[in-house]
């Protein structure tokens, strides 16, 4: 018989270790993916990928036409999507103590958050691609802008809410207008942690494939024209990984190593950069 | 004549005053604007297969193009089966992940240590999809599956979910790839929620003598599982919508298996792979009624997630 103490005391023991255990678990599983990627995507890694265009089947070539679709295409979402994002998680944090706007958009912003990207890739098709009747680069553009309004809304509201509001009191009893408080002031201070939202935004749609599917889709030549489809990195992986050449898988590792270091470097950068926790999920 | 430079000026700063604040509005607006345009422009794409199907197509199997017969009931079974078996994994991984973190590990390792389960989510799921399909997957069917049908399909009941021919692919590795995915998102939300136990709580539990593992479950989870809840329905809104990981691994098969161990297909998948290939307009009207349904179906998770998480947050602004 074994006494109440002994018994709670094994409870106790049981449950850290699992705890200790599921901890190990979710490393493993990183550390796992990241050594595959290396292992596979490091060999794959020749000058030839940034320097040719993707190959026919069967042949080598590079990358160099996905690698320019995706800066393209992610820079123009950027910048797209990170001022309306700002503007209007400057209202939420500034302007939305009162009325219907504020709390209804703040629910509906974080649903969209956590969305299915694919869906918002149905939606571009439906409204975009379907009316200019082709597959574009500003299709993805915009597919991508949608991705990264939500994101930077959520941070910049978050980083306004931490500024102090005797800040924006001195700046006021100095005279200042609002507006003038709001962005040489309210938003100047929480510059840091608003940068490190849009740097995580970035670094999320550079690793979107769904959306980009029906948007930008694919394009095998090199083609810096926006209004054509345009190659982009995870259409181009998505493709080449699921075909059964090894030239095309071996450049699709080589892809895959090239985003998840930029996507993790982008993510590390940013919580060097803001230590404080900006939380986007 | 200074006087009334000034009254000028100051017309002038409450003019900008008025347009920034519009301005600002206006962004807000677009949010829901864009979330009706989506409803919107979906429900419009997917009226053809509306009409021809009305609700027969949440209950028809048949998925045939060349005939034009279409029913959403695989992929939907697929995408709900895949997410829960998600769950069932993901939800005690995250919590002993987020008792480690809030509990036992050293001050030191505790940032680093969720920087890096943080790094998990921000993996692009195509990586996921890529990395199940060459290195999960072979050696799941050399090495796990054959187990499974010798010691598990042969048991009563549960016996035939397990029983199949161990290819690598299919609904079990796509639900245990979603789960490694939402383990980060589940983990930190239950990390911020357990932080906000008040430490005077905890305290007095252990000086009570309470033993940490019975603080984390008589005080911290009673406390804080509105949160917890929120967090896992978070966790279950991006397991239903997550594409490419499960693309690569599902197998892709319209057929509703019996065993967990055949391929099947989800709602995103069967968008990813057939949309842009889709030949005629109930096809792809049939496949925008999916996207609509999946949208329909994270929208109320995550309407649940969110409302749970606030309620919470309600709590500890009252406690505080």
């Amino acid at each position: 018989m074994i006494d109440l103490y002994t018994r709670r005391r094994i409870a106790n023991a049981t449950g850290l270790t699992i705890a200790v255990m599921a901890m190990a678990f979710g490393l493993f599983w990183l550390c796992w993916i990241l050594w595959t990627l290396l292992e596979r995507g490091l060999p794959a890694l020749t000058p030839m990928v940034f320097s040719q265009m993707t190959p026919p089947p069967g042949s080598s070539g590079g990358l160099l036409n996905a690698i320019f679709g995706s800066l393209m295409m992610t820079i123009g979402g950027t910048a797209i999507g990170t001022p309306i994002g700002i503007l209007a998680g400057t209202y939420l944090a500034e302007f939305g103590q009162r009325g219907w706007l504020a709390p209804i958009t703040r629910f509906i912003n974080d649903i969209l958050l956590s969305a299915p990207s694919i869906v918002i890739g149905l939606f571009v098709y439906e409204v975009y691609v379907v009316h200019v009747k082709h597959f574009s680069g500003w299709a993805g553009t915009i597919a991508l802008a949608i991705i990264v309004i939500p994101i930077v809304i959520r941070t910049t509201e978050n980083m306004l809410r931490l500024v102090p509001s005797t800040l924006r009191e001195a700046a006021a009893s100095l005279g200042a207008p609002q507006w003038k408080i709001i962005s040489f002031v309210t938003l100047r201070a929480a510059r840091a942690g608003i940068i490190t939202g849009v740097m995580l935004a970035i670094a999320r749609i550079s690793g979107e494939t769904a959306p980009l599917l029906f948007t930008a889709l694919n394009n095998q030549f090199w083609s810096s024209n926006m209004d054509q489809p345009m190659a982009n990195l995870p259409v181009v992986i998505f493709q080449f990984a699921m075909s059964p050449y090894e030239d095309w898988q071996s450049l699709a590792w080589a892809g895959a190593l090239l985003i998840t270091m930029s996507v993790l470097t982008l993510n590390i950068l940013a919580r060097v950069l803001f230590r404080q926790k900006a939380s986007t999920y | 004549m200074s006087m009334f430079l000034h009254e000028a000026r100051l017309k002038r700063q409450s003019i900008f005053d008025s347009l920034f604040r519009n301005l600002t509005r206006v962004a807000a607006f677009s949010v829901l604007v864009l979330l009706a345009a989506i409803i919107g422009s979906l429900v419009i794409g997917s009226m053809p297969a509306i009409h021809a199907f009305g609700f027969g197509f949440l209950t028809s199997t048949d998925w045939d193009p060349v005939n034009d017969q279409f029913g959403a009931l695989v992929p939907i079974v697929g995408t709900l089966i895949t997410s829960f078996i998600a769950l069932l994994i993901a939800i005690p991984v995250s919590f002993g992940i987020a008792l480690f973190l809030t509990e036992l590990s050293p001050r030191v390792l505790r940032r680093p240590l969720g920087v890096a389960i943080e790094l998990l989510a921000g993996i692009p799921s195509i990586i996921y999809g890529m990395w199940g399909l060459f290195v999960f997957a072979p050696l799941f069917a050399d090495h796990v599956e054959p187990w499974l049908n010798e010691h598990i399909g042969v048991l009563p009941y549960i016996g035939p979910f397990f029983s199949g021919p161990p290819m690598g692919i299919g609904i079990l590795t796509a639900s245990i790839i979603l789960a490694i995915m939402v383990i980060p998102f589940i983990a930190s939300v239950m990390r911020d929620v357990f932080d906000v136990v008040p430490v005077m709580l905890k305290e007095s539990a252990y000086g009570l003598g309470s033993t940490t593992w019975e603080v984390m479950l008589r005080i911290v989870l009673p406390y804080t599982k509105v949160g917890v809840a929120g967090g896992i329905m978070l966790g279950l809104g991006r397991a239903l919508g997550e594409t490419m990981a499960v693309t690569f691994v599902i197998g892709n098969a319209h057929e509703l298996g019996k065993s967990l161990l055949n391929p099947g297909n989800s709602i995103s998948s069967a968008l990813a792979n057939e949309f842009t290939e889709a030949f005629g307009e109930l096809y792809t009207a049939a496949l925008i009624e999916l996207g609509l349904i999946l949208f329909f179906i994270t929208f109320v998770v995550l309407s649940l997630a969110r409302y749970m998480l606030y309620k919470l947050g309600q709590r500890e602004g009252k406690a505080a």
